[in-house]
């Protein structure tokens, strides 16, 4: 400041304590009142990721509390397991499965409920309803309809005669039964947040639509499809993210919760916990972990391009650039 | 403003005082029993037929000690909670481990106190010697044992023209497994049913009658080399596999088979009479033999040990030694069927006299207790014997559902296990 000292006549700097607190007060409050959140996410979010990174390049000894360094021999190993990939193959397989339908339904049905319906809110709270569930419990619940020998889907199939599906054998038939139970719990909430959105559509457009002549159809997908798209591509996100760590129903999808004899249901997550609290291993747990950390990331940086260019291009209202030159010239 | 920000830092600080102080009372240590009034914990699982009169037994006795029984749910949360504490601090002064990774809890036999000289020779040989580390330290307190024996339905054999007596049926079964699996297999091809209920419980049963499994006492890995291995995977795939309901227990489907009275026969040790009783309370006709194929096995049973760090550990390990005595077992088995692994329990009276009305009457004390007399093995568990054992179960279960055909099942094992 000393040195570069404007050519303005100076102020009479004021120098009282009083006045210096209370110019404190205004610069640092701010900082102040948020700093909870960042202090609790150092704590407990920036923290133990940093750990799991030094933990996944050790052999770790959880009881002792001791690890000895091995550089990426944990990073290797853990590539190298056919598991893993398999574990890969179930999870992106899994994730397809249920965001796709759940999408497509939740659409569907929150362009219902943004029709005018008689009593709404019973409509509304009604879809949420299965998202109170918990998933152990509805894992309980589907249990019984996917059990491959009195299980009511397949019990229904051999009373009809046909033969029933081995939902407990083949890859893909207990993807559909996991991606069944991820759908009836999340279809629900995704609707909510669609329907939120559809009620945010300016109601001129639908009704110079209908002046216009266009059906119900056309006024969908050519109003409401495009007002959506900055939602739906926040429900593409964090479904993404949520179906990458999806764990808790194909852990109860069996007895045992660890993926099937075949490895049939294994996805990244349930094995990660296989190889920390089965295997007491954490040094590779942890190394896997950080993989994991990776796939979300470069998967949450390819959405997030997706996002920056569909964004952009909506409605031709981009940054102009000539600001940037002008900020120059000032300079 | 400037007052209230003062009064966040006294909290603040106050709260980090209380957290120090809280830390530092967590970390106090004494190691005699009389240091007037204590609390010690007690943690188990499931149900070991502790219950609140026979606790406060103790408590009558020793006015200044004051037990608080935690039970947990299952075995897996003990598990978890277990290995997360050990060599930190945090569990309780008397914890109960379950067989299953009771191997785990030996590689850190060093952080836990030893039996006292006087207890040793207490419960059966093997019971012991399972406990016993490399030092030749005894580190935990045998509680129960699980002798099989062999559940089966006399009316389901009746049909199919076996014996239905309890000692003819011990006779046609006193054999190998050879001849457990040949007539398993008459009766699967005269009434098209199945003869057991899982392919992976024979597994177990044949596994545990080993000496090696697959690991060697001096940490060596010998799972796929060894021949009795994989001797008992080809038994349960070729011969086990056609005559069983499932694959493995537990399932939705296994209960339900179960409750419906599908399956005549049931490997079953003396914990398993209650899961039976419990799930088909409307099946009749269920008997239990005095014979196991192949002489006599072992499966489940638990221990008590005692955490070298603990606060109590000699009040704690007075607490374990009764808990763990002939007499106190003996009510334990009353409240809960945990079947005692101390010599003097099973020579009393008192056990020779049980019977039990579901299982037709059978004098289950008597015959539990023959079937203990006869393991003469204790398979040696290594640290990774669960994994190990998991994978081989898998393997079966593949060829149980029709994924992969019996070489290819075992070569997948052999693969997975060997990044072991």
């Amino acid at each position: 400041m000393s040195t570069t000292a404007p050519k303005l006549p100076k102020q009479v700097r004021v120098i009282s304590l009083s006045h210096r607190m209370s110019r404190w007060d205004l610069k640092l409050s701010p900082y102040l009142y948020i700093s909870p959140f960042f202090l609790m996410f150092a704590v407990v979010g920036l923290f133990p990721i940093a750990y799991t990174a030094v933990i996944s390049f050790m052999d770790w000894d959880l009881v002792r509390n001791t690890g000895t360094f091995i550089g990426f021999d944990q990073y290797v190993w853990i590539l190298q397991q056919p598991h893993f990939w398999t574990a890969l193959r179930n999870t992106f397989s899994i994730f397809l499965l249920s965001t796709i339908p759940q999408l497509l339904l939740a659409l569907f049905i929150a362009a219902m409920l943004d029709r005018n319906l008689r009593a709404k809110t019973f409509w509304r709270m009604g879809v949420l309803l299965p998202f109170v569930v918990a998933p152990v419990a509805v894992g309980l619940i589907f249990n019984v309809v996917f059990a491959d020998n009195f299980g009511l889907v397949n019990g229904t199939l051999t009373d009809l005669g046909l033969t029933p599906i081995p939902w407990h054998k083949d890859p893909f038939w207990s993807h559909i039964a996991i991606a069944t139970m991820v759908n009836y719990r999340w279809t629900g909430y995704n609707t909510l947040i669609l329907l939120a959105a559809m009620q945010a559509v300016n109601r001129e457009y639908y009704e110079a639509a209908t002046v216009d002549g266009a059906g119900l159809i056309r006024q969908f997908t050519s109003i409401t499809l495009p007002s959506l798209k900055p939602t739906l591509i926040f429900v593409i996100i964090t479904s993404t993210i949520g179906g990458l760590q999806i764990f808790d129903e194909p852990r109860v999808f069996d007895q045992f919760g660890r993926g099937g004899a075949g490895q049939q249901w294994l996805t990244i997550t349930l094995y990660l916990y296989d190889i920390g609290w089965g295997q007491w291993n954490f040094g590779r747990a942890a190394a896997m972990a950080w993989i994991l950390f990776i796939i979300i990331l470069s998967i949450g940086l390819i959405n997030l391009a997706i996002t920056r260019s569909l964004v952009r291009d909506d409605g031709g209202r981009g940054i102009p650039k000539i600001k940037k030159n002008r900020k120059k010239v000032a300079r | 403003m400037r007052t209230s920000r003062r009064t966040i830092a006294a909290a603040v600080a106050g709260a980090a005082t209380i957290a120090l102080v809280a830390t530092g009372c967590a970390a106090g240590g004494g190691d005699t029993a009389t240091e007037g009034p204590i609390t010690l914990t007690l943690a188990t699982f499931n149900d070991f037929g502790y219950t609140d009169a026979l606790l406060q037994e103790y408590m009558d006795a020793h006015p200044d000690i004051t037990i608080v029984h935690n039970k947990a749910a299952t075995s897996n949360d003990a598990r978890a909670n277990y290995f997360q504490k050990l060599g930190k601090t945090g569990l309780a002064d008397v914890e109960a481990v379950e067989i299953d990774w009771f191997t785990e809890a030996m590689q850190y036999s060093d952080l836990l106190a030893p039996v006292a000289d006087a207890d040793k020779g207490r419960w059966l040989d093997w019971k012991e010697a399972s406990a016993t580390d490399a030092a030749g330290n005894l580190i935990a307190y045998g509680t129960d044992i699980g002798p099989q024996g062999i559940c089966y339905r006399s009316d389901l054999f009746a049909a199919a023209g076996l014996p239905t007596d309890r000692a003819d049926v011990a006779k046609l079964f006193d054999g190998d497994w050879n001849n457990f699996f040949s007539i398993g297999a008459d009766y699967t091809a005269k009434t098209g049913k199945p003869f057991i209920d899982s392919a992976n419980s024979v597994l177990q049963g044949m596994v545990n009658q080993l000496d090696t499994a697959y690991e060697n006492t001096d940490g060596s890995i010998v799972a796929t080399t060894n021949p009795d291995i994989e001797a008992a995977y080809k038994a349960v795939v070729e011969k086990a596999v056609p005559i069983s309901a499932y694959s493995g227990q537990w399932s939705e489907d296994w209960f339900a088979s179960l409750s419906s009275g599908e399956f005549a026969t049931m490997l079953c040790p003396g914990w398993m009479l209650g899961v039976i009783s419990g799930n088909a309370p409307d099946v009749t006709g269920w008997d239990i033999a005095d014979a196991f194929p192949g002489g006599g096995g072992n499966w489940g049973g638990s221990y008590l040990t005692v955490p070298a760090n603990g606060a109590h550990v000699a009040a704690a390990q007075e607490l374990a030694s009764w808990l763990t005595s002939p007499e106190t077992q003996l009510k334990a088995f009353a409240n809960a069927g945990t079947f005692p692994s101390q010599v003097k329990a099973l020579a009393s009276d008192e056990l020779a006299a049980a019977t039990n009305d579901y299982f037709n009457g059978a004098p289950t004390g008597a015959i539990l207790t023959d079937r203990a007399n006869a393991i003469t093995v204790a398979t040696f568990k290594g640290p990774k014997y669960f994994q190990f054992h998991d994978a081989l179960q898998n393997a079966v279960t593949r060829v149980f559902d029709g994924l992969e055909d019996e070489q290819t099942s075992w070569n997948n094992w052999v693969t997975e296990v060997s990044a072991f």
